[in-house]
Parts: structure tokens; C-alpha cells; sequence
């Protein structure tokens, strides 16, 4: 695919300047791929809330974009992963208002809202990983011709 | 470095490679004068680079002599470190890769190697072996000294614009009596947020303002931290009697701000900046007429 080169990354989220780095790339990849400017910046939000977690809860981290393809749609996929303590009760961690530390807490329900597939995998002491994934639902695909 | 300090036949042939950069320097300098790194970064005159060349042999020279040809601290490096660092800075300036700077200072090293062994015709194959090394070992730590200060210079380069992008963060704008506005651009981390609420709260008692628009039309991502500074500010504003009112909210944005689930309900927030004045002008019992409307009996 030729639009690989700008989508596919890994980026070290380990200060406030990687944060810039991946909402910048979050952006181009998926203006790349096709996506409108209200699901671009859905996405970068959510991604700026999942690499901020990874920064404060997780203790820094990586993300990594892959482009993916269902039938004729493109999708972009973003995997957020840290070494970190990990999260004991997921489901009191996705409600809003709860927050371990001095935020809002909205950053995990609210990207969970914002992005089409939302996965999480964490276990006290074992780190955590979140995979969010969004198609460009209004790609300028050709309308098929009956 | 240890192992050229410690063999005394080492130590021996390096003095001899200071003794010949010493004799030959002029002749050295003529020759790197016409090598791509000297032709590029001095290009007012030959003399210039010759200049230039000389210092910078010299340096080697003292650097052999004390037989320090592989430790990149030498003393000898310090009085030409400001020298390499414009000759490395000047070339990464132009769009060079660092490798590419490497290259062009290791092709010093050719013509340098030939005017040694030139300049030892009768020494014995084993000596000349051994000059030459000392030679290329000196000629990698100069390499290492000039790629050192570059990037450092670049490292200081960004620091530096780090700083200053804090600065032009916050204009504060008097929009009116008892108005005023903020255009905030980029991103809202924690340090520019911080210096955002001071110079709003400081300018809301120096010009007795009544409104302070903050106008985000400039911040491309708006997440739950941001929204956290923005409260915060309006609270803090509020606390001083002034009311903030948060115009430039694309409607991208406002509608990543109901997905996410953000509440703004207790801030005033307008669509655009001229909105926001207009509310404000409202508020403070003045407005702004079009001279048609209000003049139209007269036409």
C-alpha cells in the first residue's frame, strides 16, 4: 500500500514533546487514510488521551499505528502499550469521573466514545495495552454502478 | 586513550606526527583550503580557509605532541573547539546530514597522510606504519570533536526555541474597555497553560477588565487536559470578577468535546471571537451599530 510509509509507526511516548509527536502523526496518518476532519480529530483526541495515560499512569510507553482494511474501507489501528503497574479494577478505570490521579477522568471513557473499536488488556503489575481502531466511514470510494 | 599513552614507541611516533603537522602546517592548510568542508563553510576567501586550516593543525599538532591523539577532551581541542563547532554548524545548516559532515571531514585525512609519508622518505616501513596510525587515530578524534560540538550546538539551538515558543504563547489583547483576549495557538501542555492563566489574570487587573475572551480557534486538539486548563482559567477569572468567555470552537472540536463527554455547561463559550464580543459589548450595556442602519433617514 503506498500510503504504508506515512501510517505505519512506533513512537516512544516518554515526555510532553512525544504527546505533540503522536497527535501530529495520529493527524496525517489519518488524513492519509481518507478520514474527515470531525473523525480526524476524534481520533487525535483520543489518541492524546491514551498517550497521556501511558505517560502518567503507564510511565511512558509506545504507540504504534498500523493501516488496516476491511473490504473497501480503511481503518487505522493504534496500540498503546506501557510497562507500568497495570490497572486493578478496569471497569471502575472506563467510568467517567474516576480518576487515580488529579485529571478529570474523563481521558479512558471518553476515548473509548470517540474511536469505533475500543480494547483494553491490563493486569496489576503487568502493564497495559489499549488498541483503539476507526474507518474512515466516509471515504471518497466510487459508488458502485448497477 | 590508554593503550597509545601507555606504548612508549607510541609516544614516540606521536611526537614525530606533531613535529611534522608543526613543519608542514602551512602546506597542510593550503591543501585543506581546497577540500569541499573548508571551500564551503569559508567562502569569502582562500586566505580565509588557509587561516582557518592553520589554527586548526596547530591544534593537532599540540594535541600529537602530548600524545593525547585519541582523547577527544584534549586540551589542545579547546582553542579551535568554537572554530569546529561553526565549521560543523555551518554545514548542518545547509541540509547536511550528520554522516555527510563526517564524510567531509575525514577527507581531510588523505592529503594529510600523503605529505607524511612524503615527509619521512627515509624512515624505516615500520616507522612510517606507525606515524600514519597515529595520524588516522588523530584525524577520527577530530572527526568525533567536530560531530560533538554540532550537535550540541543543535541541542542548544532547540533549548533555546523551546524557550521561546513558551514566550510567544500569550499575548494578551485589549479588545475593548474592559475587554480582553487571548488567542491561544498550538499546543496547551501544563507549562503554557500555567503561563496562559498568569498573564490573563495579571492583565485582568491591570486593564479593570470586566470580560476575558480566551479564543481557541488556534489549539487544534481540545482533550479532557486542555478542557481541564480551560476551567480552571475561567474559575480563577471569575474568582477576580471578570467573566471569561471561550470563543473558536470549530465544530470538530465541539462535537469531540460531547463525545468525549466533557461538561462545559458553566463556561460562556461562543462560536467565534467576534461572538464573544459582541456578548461581552452586550453585557457591558454597549453595542456596535452599522452606520447604514442607524443613519438611514438621512439618506
Amino acid at each position: 500500500m503506498e500510503t504504508a510509509a506515512g501510517v505505519e509507526a512506533c513512537l516512544p511516548i516518554r515526555s510532553d514533546m512525544d504527546l505533540v509527536w503522536v497527535r501530529q502523526h495520529v493527524r496525517q496518518a489519518a488524513a492519509l487514510l481518507g478520514f474527515g476532519l470531525v473523525d480526524q480529530t476524534k481520533l487525535v483526541t483520543a489518541a492524546s488521551e491514551l498517550a497521556r495515560n501511558t505517560l502518567v499512569h503507564g510511565g511512558g510507553g509506545r504507540m504504534e499505528a498500523a493501516h488496516v482494511v476491511r473490504g473497501r474501507v480503511n481503518g487505522l489501528r493504534l496500540v498503546f502499550a506501557d510497562d507500568g503497574p497495570g490497572i486493578p479494577d478496569l471497569d471502575r478505570a472506563l467510568t467517567d469521573g474516576y480518576t487515580s490521579g488529579d485529571g478529570l477522568g474523563m481521558g479512558l471513557g471518553g476515548a473509548r466514545r470517540l474511536v469505533h473499536e475500543f480494547a483494553i488488556d491490563s493486569a496489576p503489575g503487568a502493564g497495559t495495552t489499549v488498541t483503539v481502531t476507526s474507518w474512515s466511514v466516509r471515504p471518497p470510494l466510487p459508488r458502485e454502478e448497477a | 586513550m590508554p593503550e597509545y599513552g601507555a606504548a612508549g614507541q607510541g609516544g614516540t611516533a606521536a611526537r614525530e606526527v606533531g613535529g611534522f603537522l608543526l613543519r608542514r602546517r602551512e602546506q597542510i592548510a593550503q591543501r585543506w583550503a581546497d577540500e569541499t568542508l573548508f571551500r564551503t563553510v569559508f567562502t569569502v576567501s582562500r586566505e580565509e580557509a588557509v587561516e582557518a586550516g592553520r589554527t586548526v593543525v596547530e591544534a593537532l599538532a599540540q594535541v600529537a605532541g602530548a600524545d593525547l591523539s585519541a582523547d577527544p577532551e584534549a586540551p589542545g581541542f579547546l582553542v579551535v573547539r568554537e572554530q569546529l563547532s561553526q565549521i560543523g554548524s555551518a554545514r548542518t545548516r545547509t541540509g547536511l546530514t550528520p554522516s555527510q559532515v563526517s564524510h567531509d571531514v575525514d577527507a581531510l585525512r588523505p592529503p594529510t597522510v600523503d605529505l607524511l609519508v612524503a615527509d619521512l622518505p627515509d624512515a624505516a616501513p615500520e616507522a612510517v606504519r606507525e606515524a600514519t596510525n597515529v595520524l588516522t587515530v588523530l584525524m577520527g578524534t577530530l572527526r568525533l570533536v567536530v560531530m560533538e560540538t554540532a550537535l550540541s550546538e543543535g541541542q542548544a539551538l532547540i533549548d533555546r526555541q523551546r524557550l521561546q515558543l513558551l514566550e510567544m504563547t500569550t499575548p494578551v489583547i485589549q479588545l475593548w474597555d474592559g475587554i480582553v483576549a487571548v488567542p491561544l495557538i498550538g499546543t496547551l501542555d501544563s507549562a503554557r497553560s500555567q503561563i496562559v492563566m498568569e498573564t490573563l489574570l495579571e492583565s485582568v487587573v491591570e486593564q479593570r477588565a470586566r470580560f476575558a475572551i480566551l479564543d481557541i480557534t488556534g489549539v487544534p486538539t481540545v482533550d479532557s487536559l486542555v478542557a481541564q486548563h480551560l476551567m480552571k482559567t475561567v474559575a480563577a477569572a471569575r474568582l477576580m470578577g471578570a467573566e471569561c468567555v471561550v470563543s473558536g470552537i470549530r465544530p470538530a472540536i465541539a462535537q469531540t468535546i460531547v463525545h468525549l463527554g466533557l461538561d462545559l455547561g458553566t463556561v460562556v463559550t461562543r462560536a467565534t471571537l467576534a461572538d464573544a464580543l459582541g456578548y461581552a459589548l452586550r453585557k457591558l450595556g454597549t453595542d456596535i451599530v452599522s452606520e447604514a442602519s442607524h443613519g438611514a433617514g438621512e439618506r
